[in-house]
């Protein structure tokens, strides 16, 4: 071999190794910016700079997202869309349609997701049959939480029916006690509504109108009952609940002002964090009826130029979906792992509820996505419902009325 | 031609400001029309779809809402914060020993954002936690401020925290007319024994229009740009009662990936504008020709 | 000068009765103010005294109330750690980023407005007042509505995410307001001036560096301040055209204070709103006493 075609063989060989050796580049978009979930996701951050890569961090909180979607926007039509974001249910395939998402198959496919993703969740990372997201978590919405110790003074059994929830809630309003701790904020009011459709309407009724959005299940008299159940509801709430944040709701079952709040399951964080333990000082079940609501979180990755930041997608899609990413993530965030395959010895009793249901309830069909929190539907027809739940909640509209309206603005936005 | 550059000068001076202005304004502006004409969804498309936007945007009660909302709070901003503005410029003018440090404090709120005040405004607001809860503490059960809470109300709590930040700078523009007003004038009232609130009804305020125009232009401008004040207090809430055209704007543009809708909301906007200023812009600039 | 309530030329000679009741009006006077006063200041009490609480005193105590025991800690937290996002370095990285885009923005529009509210004034030519109304009209867009289609725009300067870009955005929508600042103060310099100095020979830019520059103090100060507030108080700009590294105060402040779920450190909150409105408060203070006398010496007489 002569030094010349040492040379050219070098090279060659540098230039088949460089896409691999790569450095992964990573900037992501996120809006998890307080202290646990913050320190989650800096959990991430550490895994992805043991493997050599470089996070940038690029956290846009306010709104639910709200701030983060409008950065988006801007950053994707200004051609210089983040890495990765944090993105989640039919938004993923909406921004597929706009042709800026990658397609991450090849880790996906590689990492065996589809054997330890439930179909049901894997679909929702699916964008025309290829993986186009990475999910972190399972939140369950349809939650209600409990102060033990006034409900055990009252001799409330946790109630399984809505009528069972009225009669207690009656029951507390005697002794003084504000009976339902919410937060009106259009999200909040749209959450304890999307769980009443659950209770009231049973998993078919939920499928059919919140997710099919079938006209004749929105004006049914099922949902004349809904709303009447919403208007009970508003009468169990203290004055001031307007706007309240949902952790202030929280405080109020935990100091023992409110007895009951129906929320996701982060708010055990708050519980947690202040010292309060499961069982023993609150309650965890599930909102009166059958069924259970899920908001899984995931990452989408964008469309980027460069081998450097094509690896750290690749990266990052493979520890956010990995066993231990998926431990520590979810201990910190209050959410189950979307793995079937993690071991949940470290978590606590709720997130056992949690997974046992999700899988009883998968095989009887009533796993279903929430609306309220932007998994089963898209922006606009979403958002059109929870105006017409929030107007009602917040006024003297009769039922008939918001059932009306209901079907009407829902035919609007479509 | 030196001589005709020299004429030139000043458009060309000019030129630079004004390519930026037609793009960045004008521009975008028809950008908005074209695409409050298209099914555009969550990011622009540009197939003509007709007018079905706008038929939508005026069958939504939530769009009435924010429309009569502007109404309601483009009103009484403005005339609460001139009304304010002018009493406290008047006052402060009668020779107040610390005038500098009170100036100060009127004028302060003006320089922050609502991202920074909106939280302790929310508090203060809250029955539960704020006002009412403290004077009930003092005693009076009866007291109610909860107007934050009460649907019907809760925009005048926009107006409250945005009288708050606009009044003082609108005192600092009449107090700026009122020391500018010719002192000899007045000094031959007093001397004529004109009464006091007189001098200031018939001489001071009169002599005052262009103020008045000026400070009218500032609040149109922060009233219509409204924003941060809405989602740092109430987030539109309760219900959807509080919104007005910029936040329902800005919902459906980027929560609800609705871009036609919202640039149609955006046109409607544009045209209430229009309709206030281009009457100032041409008496106030004929005004400057005659 | 209207020296109208303290010194009227008859006031010796009336009854003391009357001067009784000059001085109970003088007292109900200052209790206006002073009322006046403590709403204007409220808000900031109750922020300042929230960022001096331990967390649990926030929890347990009322909200109006003064600090029990008074902590900086929530100040220190704001400043270096506070996290927003993953990185937990406080407001101190962003601080600089608004500096660096507030500095050549104000830098920019206001020598931009000073130029152009000087042609307005004093070099009209034909066509030169729908101009000017075109330029004042783009104070009133909404800044939503520019969002996007600007997006485009940095996308296609290969501004996008970076200083230069936000610079530009903020020097842009600033034009209008201070070329009307600009040119309602130099309307009312006398055309006279301009007419002598060109029979002496002087140019265009030879008029405004010597004759009108040199007079501008009050109205630069006016400007200043107004720009200054708008650029560091800009957060819906701030969010949408940066990019990690590039993002202003707001953008982190809103991070810090908007985060939906957790336990919620209102005394770091607090510490942190009034850290970030700290350059603007300061502004305001100083430069208040020219502010009036900016615009006392023209700009709002129209």
């Amino acid at each position: 071999m002569t030094a010349r075609s040492v040379l050219a063989a070098s090279a060659a060989v540098t230039c088949l190794a460089l896409p691999a050796l790569a450095e992964p580049q990573a900037e992501v978009l996120h809006w998890w910016t307080s202290g646990g979930e913050a320190k989650s996701v800096a959990v991430l951050q550490e895994e992805f700079a043991e493997r050599g890569g470089t996070w940038t961090d690029m956290p846009v909180a306010g709104g639910g997202g709200d701030a983060a979607m409008t950065a988006l926007r801007a950053r994707v039509l200004s051609g210089n869309a983040p890495t990765a974001v944090q993105l989640k249910g039919p938004a993923i395939q909406e921004w597929y349609e706009e042709g800026v998402l990658a397609d991450i198959s090849s880790v996906a496919e590689a990492q065996g997701w589809a054997d330890v993703l439930p179909d049901q969740l894997a679909a929702h990372m699916k964008c025309d049959g290829s993986w186009c997201a990475a999910p972190v978590n399972v939140h369950r919405i349809n939650w209600i939480w409990g102060n033990k110790e006034i409900l055990d003074a009252n001799g409330i059994e946790m109630p399984t029916t809505w009528e069972e929830f009225n009669a207690a809630a009656e029951k507390l309003q005697a002794a003084g006690i504000t009976p339902l701790a919410h937060g009106g904020q259009a999200w909040q009011d749209a959450t304890v509504f999307e769980t009443v459709v659950l209770g009231l309407g049973g998993a078919e009724f939920f499928q059919s109108a919140l997710v099919d959005l079938d006209p004749e299940a929105l004006g049914s008299d099922t949902m004349v009952q809904v709303f009447d159940e919403m208007r009970t509801l508003r009468g169990y709430v203290d004055d001031n609940f307007s706007g309240r944040d949902w952790n202030l709701a929280t405080a109020m079952v935990m100091n023992g002002e409110a007895a009951f709040q129906i929320m996701g399951d982060w708010a055990k964080g708050e519980f947690l964090a202040a010292g309060k333990v499961p069982g023993e000082d609150f309650t965890c079940s599930p909102t009166p009826g059958e069924g259970y609501l899920y908001n899984v979180d995931s990452f989408a990755m964008f469309e980027v130029e460069g081998e450097d930041k094509r690896a750290g997608q690749e990266l990052l899609a493979e520890l956010i979906v990995g066993p231990s990413f998926q431990e520590t993530f979810n201990l910190n965030k209050g959410s189950i792992p979307v793995r079937s395959d993690v071991s949940l010895e470290a978590f606590d009793m709720c997130a056992h509820i949690s997974a046992e249901d999700m899988a009883a309830d998968s095989e009887n069909g009533s796993l279903l996505p929430s609306y309220a929190h932007g998994m089963a539907l898209r922006g606009e027809p979403a958002g059109a419902i929870t105006d017409v739940v929030t107007a009602h909640f917040n006024s003297e509209m009769s039922s008939e009325e918001a059932v009306e309206m209901l079907v009407n603005a829902v035919a609007a936005a479509q | 031609m030196t001589k005709w550059l020299e004429t030139q000068v000043p458009k060309l001076v000019l030129a630079p400001s004004f390519v930026a202005i037609l793009v960045f304004v004008y521009g975008f502006i028809g950008w908005t029309a074209w695409v409050s004409l298209t099914r555009s969804k969550l990011m622009p498309r540009y197939d003509f779809d007709g007018f079905g936007q706008y038929a939508k945007l005026f069958s939504t009660p939530r769009w009435d809402t924010a429309i009569t909302n502007l109404g309601i709070y483009g009103v009484l901003f403005i005339a609460i914060s001139m009304a304010l503005g002018l009493l406290l410029a008047i006052l402060l003018d009668q020779q107040i020993r610390v005038e500098g440090a009170i100036r100060t404090i009127y004028l302060y709120p003006m320089a922050l954002s609502m991202i920074v005040t909106g939280t302790a405004w929310k508090w203060i607001l809250n029955p539960g936690l704020g006002l009412e809860a403290m004077v009930r503490g003092w005693g009076f059960e009866d007291f109610t401020f909860n107007w934050l809470v009460d649907p019907n109300m809760a925009i005048y709590t926009i107006v409250l925290a945005g009288v708050w930040q606009a009044a003082g700078f609108v005192m600092a523009l009449f107090l700026a007319g009122l020391r500018s007003v010719d002192g000899e004038i007045i000094k031959a009232a007093q001397v004529d024994g004109i009464p006091h609130w007189r001098i200031y009804t018939a001489i001071i305020i009169p002599s005052m229009a262009p103020v008045f125009l000026s400070a009218f232009i500032v609040l149109a401008h922060l009233a219509i740009k409204s924003f941060d004040l809405v989602i740092a207090l109430t987030g539109g809430g309760p219900g959807y009662a509080t919104d007005l055209p910029a936040t329902y704007m800005y919902a459906m543009a980027f929560s609800r990936g609705n871009l036609g809708q919202a640039a149609s909301s955006a046109m409607v906007m544009m045209a209430v504008v229009f309709a206030i200023v281009v009457p100032y812009l041409y008496s106030e600039l004929r005004a400057k020709n005659d | 000068m209207t020296d109208l309530a303290y010194v009227s030329p008859r006031a010796g000679s009336r009854s003391t009765g009357q001067r009784l009741g000059r001085i109970a009006l003088r007292w109900l006077l200052y209790l206006v103010l002073t009322l006046f006063a403590l709403w204007f200041l409220m808000p900031l009490f109750v922020m300042l005294t929230t960022s001096l609480k331990s967390l649990d005193e926030i929890r347990t105590g009322s909200l109006i109330a003064l600090p029990r025991e008074v902590t900086f800690e929530p100040w220190l937290t704001a400043w270096g750690s506070a996290c927003t996002g993953i990185q937990c370095e406080g407001l101190k990285p962003y601080l600089l980023n608004s500096l660096l885009i507030a500095i050549p923005g104000v830098a920019l529009s206001t020598a931009l407005g000073a130029i152009n509210g000087y042609v307005f004034a004093q070099w009209r030519f034909r066509g030169a007042n729908l101009l000017f109304s075109l330029l004042l009209f783009g104070c009133f867009i909404p800044f939503q509505v520019v969002l996007l289609p600007m997006a485009r725009m940095l996308g296609l300067m290969g501004l996008a995410g970076t200083i230069p870009g936000l610079i530009l955005v903020h020097t842009v929508y600033g034009i209008g307001f201070t070329t009307l600042f600009f040119r309602n103060y130099y309307v009312t310099i006398p055309q006279e001036l301009v007419r002598a100095a060109k029979i002496d020979g002087a140019g265009f830019f030879r008029i405004f560096w010597s004759i009108f520059l040199p007079l501008s103090l009050p109205i630069v100060v006016v400007t200043v301040i107004w720009q200054f507030t708008q650029i560091w108080n800009d957060f819906l700009f701030g969010v949408s055209f940066s990019q990690a590294g590039t993002q202003p105060v707001t953008v982190a402040l809103n991070n810090i204070v908007n985060s939906t779920t957790g336990v919620k450190a209102y005394n770091v909150d607090m510490a942190a709103a009034i850290l970030a409105a700290l350059p603007t408060l300061l502004v305001y203070v100083v430069a208040g006493k020219y502010f009036i006398r900016g615009l006392t010496a023209g700009s709002v007489k129209g």
